[in-house]
């Protein structure tokens, strides 16, 4: 029975780069993928795209395909990534311009699109958005961006056209992991077991290190083998859906029962309706042995028909958040980090009232990341942070948080220090379901 | 005791949901956990974080528990006021519970 060897890549945008270099070079791959779009990054880069259209694509492209690009000509590797963003086109473009100068002669580089919905999106006016509830007319700010989940349709048919390198846009994470197996051992799109087992495989690649004792690291609980030169993953799947998850012997990190559980957890919500654009996965009896050092086998996972629906992100221009941070240490600290936050909630009240849609007062070190009001604050700290953060529909209204952080400097309470000041213009993201026969994705193959 | 004695956790984020993982690290321990750590118990810890319900789902071979909340994040991840946007650090608060 044959088997191949998928690679992780990235686990998200900005991962490091040499863990995969790495595994090209030393991980008897068949292929890798990269993981590299958050929810609202796509939204991000098509504002980059209006501005310029050769942008748009992720900003690591050129710096990861320098690298990546000839180690996998050399290594027979495929490699395929979701970097395309919001401009699949040229990132195909400049990954052929790099391969040209690399002398990687016959690469075939090609592009997935279909998924940017944007001109269609009016259709969808009175479809219920998921954040809020409330139909997307209602939506209060700009929409910039409509992407679709897409499955492994338009990754198949690339690799069918004899592509070495594939880009898209938005497709679901798993997609970009499982699409390799479809095609090698020709699985029917409609046999939901293997799509359930494939969609295992990608989930627990998706996030690079998460998988290898990464993110799962604990000094004294769970302590890894050499964090900072941490392993990604490596899946072995087989013709009938048998898997296998290690890493390249040496690297850090480790693959144990542990590292998958809280893994395969991660981002899923019904363990039983994994629901994806190509299979309603379900992990409910997911089973996993360790065979060996960093090698464990993964059972159980299985599938159900996939639905009539896409999840689409469509990114909208919501609001401007300021936000000021300023610290104080040693006797007294928490006093007067308690009578600086009284301090800014009277002064944006004297300057701007009523004019913050939502205001949120930290000291950070003691309730910025928990704020359930029976917590207790610690009695004497070290050292506090306080953070002050309002949203606001113009920037002018939020710059005036971290205008009045910062200004504490010099009106006091005493011993104000490392103030810092920013303003962002957000872009949101609003989820919908739409109709999947509006999405048809498309592959353009470009040969060097 | 608690929790972080005996389990570890994963937070993971979509939207204005926010999901935990709790798993022990003797699975021995599954059915205590199961019996104690109830999505009620979940839903009062995260009192004033949290806005909406928690349903909590198992996978019972590996001994995971998965907690699902709603209306967690600040209205999103990509909106969310709140140092911790994805709600990353939830999970070691849960591990804060006294069982």
């Amino acid at each position: 029975m044959r088997t191949i060897r998928i690679g992780s890549g990235a686990g998200y945008a900005g991962d490091r780069l040499e863990p995969s270099l790495e595994l090209i070079e030393k991980g008897n791959l068949d292929y890798i993928s990269y993981e590299c779009l958050a929810e609202r990054t796509i939204a991000i880069g098509q504002e980059a795209k209006l501005k310029d259209p050769k942008k748009g694509y992720n900003g690591l492209l050129e710096y990861r395909m320098e690298k990546a690009l000839p180690l996998c000509w050399e290594h027979k590797v495929k490699l395929i990534t979701n970097m395309g963003s919001a401009n699949p086109e040229a990132a195909a473009e400049k990954c052929v311009e790099i391969a040209k100068k690399h002398g990687l002669t016959g690469m075939k580089i090609a592009c997935v699109t279909g998924d940017d919905i944007l001109p269609i999106i009016g259709k969808y006016d009175e479809v219920e958005v998921w954040e809020n509830h409330k139909p997307l007319r209602e939506l209060d700010g700009k929409v910039v961006s409509a992407n679709a989940y897409m499955g492994v349709e338009g990754i198949i048919k690339a690799l069918k056209a004899g592509a070495d390198v594939v880009i898209t846009g938005r497709v679901a994470d798993p997609a970009i992991f499982m699409a390799p197996a479809i095609f090698e051992f020709g699985w029917d799109l409609e046999d939901w077991d293997k799509l359930g087992k494939g969609t295992a495989m990608g989930h627990l690649l998706e996030c690079g290190g998460q998988a290898t004792g990464g993110y799962f690291m604990e000094p004294g609980k769970k302590d890894i083998p050499d964090p900072a030169h941490l392993g990604f993953p490596i899946a072995e799947i087989s013709e009938d859906g048998s898997l296998v998850i290690t890493k390249v012997e040496g690297s850090g990190g480790m693959v144990t029962r542990d590292t998958l559980k809280e893994q395969i957890c991660y981002e899923i919500h019904d363990p039983e309706n994994y629901i994806t654009p190509d299979v309603v996965a379900n992990f409910k009896h997911i089973q996993f042995t360790q065979e060996g050092k960093d090698r464990v086998r993964v059972t159980g996972a299985t599938g159900k028909p996939k639905t009539a629906t896409f999840k689409c992100s469509i990114g909208y221009k919501d609001c401007f958040i300021g936000d000021g941070e300023i610290s104080y240490g040693g006797e007294g600290c928490l006093e007067r980090a308690k009578l600086a936050l009284e301090i800014i909630k009277e002064r944006l009240e004297l300057v701007a009232p009523g004019a913050f849609d939502e205001m949120k007062y930290d000291i950070i070190g003691c309730n910025s990341l928990y704020w359930n009001p029976d917590n207790q604050l610690p009695s004497a700290p070290s050292e506090v942070r306080v953070r002050v953060a309002g949203r606001a529909k113009t920037k002018a209204i939020a710059d005036l948080v971290p205008n009045e952080v910062e200004a504490l400097y010099t009106n006091g309470p005493a011993g104000g220090c490392g103030a810092v000041k920013r303003t962002r213009d957000i872009v949101s993201v609003a989820s919908i379901l739409i109709n999947r026969n509006d999405v048809k994705p498309e592959i353009a193959v470009y040969t060097v | 005791m608690k929790l972080y004695e005996i389990a570890h956790s994963r937070t993971g984020d979509k939207g204005n949901i926010s999901n935990l993982s709790l798993i022990p690290y003797d699975e021995k321990d599954f059915e205590m956990l199961k019996e104690k750590v109830t999505a009620e118990k979940v839903k009062e810890h995260f009192k004033g974080m949290v806005k909406g319900e928690v349903v909590r789902y198992e996978l019972p071979d590996i001994c995971c528990l998965n907690y699902v909340m709603q209306a967690a994040l600040g209205g999103g991840v990509t909106r969310s006021l709140s140092v911790d946007m994805h709600g990353k650090g939830f999970s070691s608060y849960l591990l804060e519970m006294e069982i």
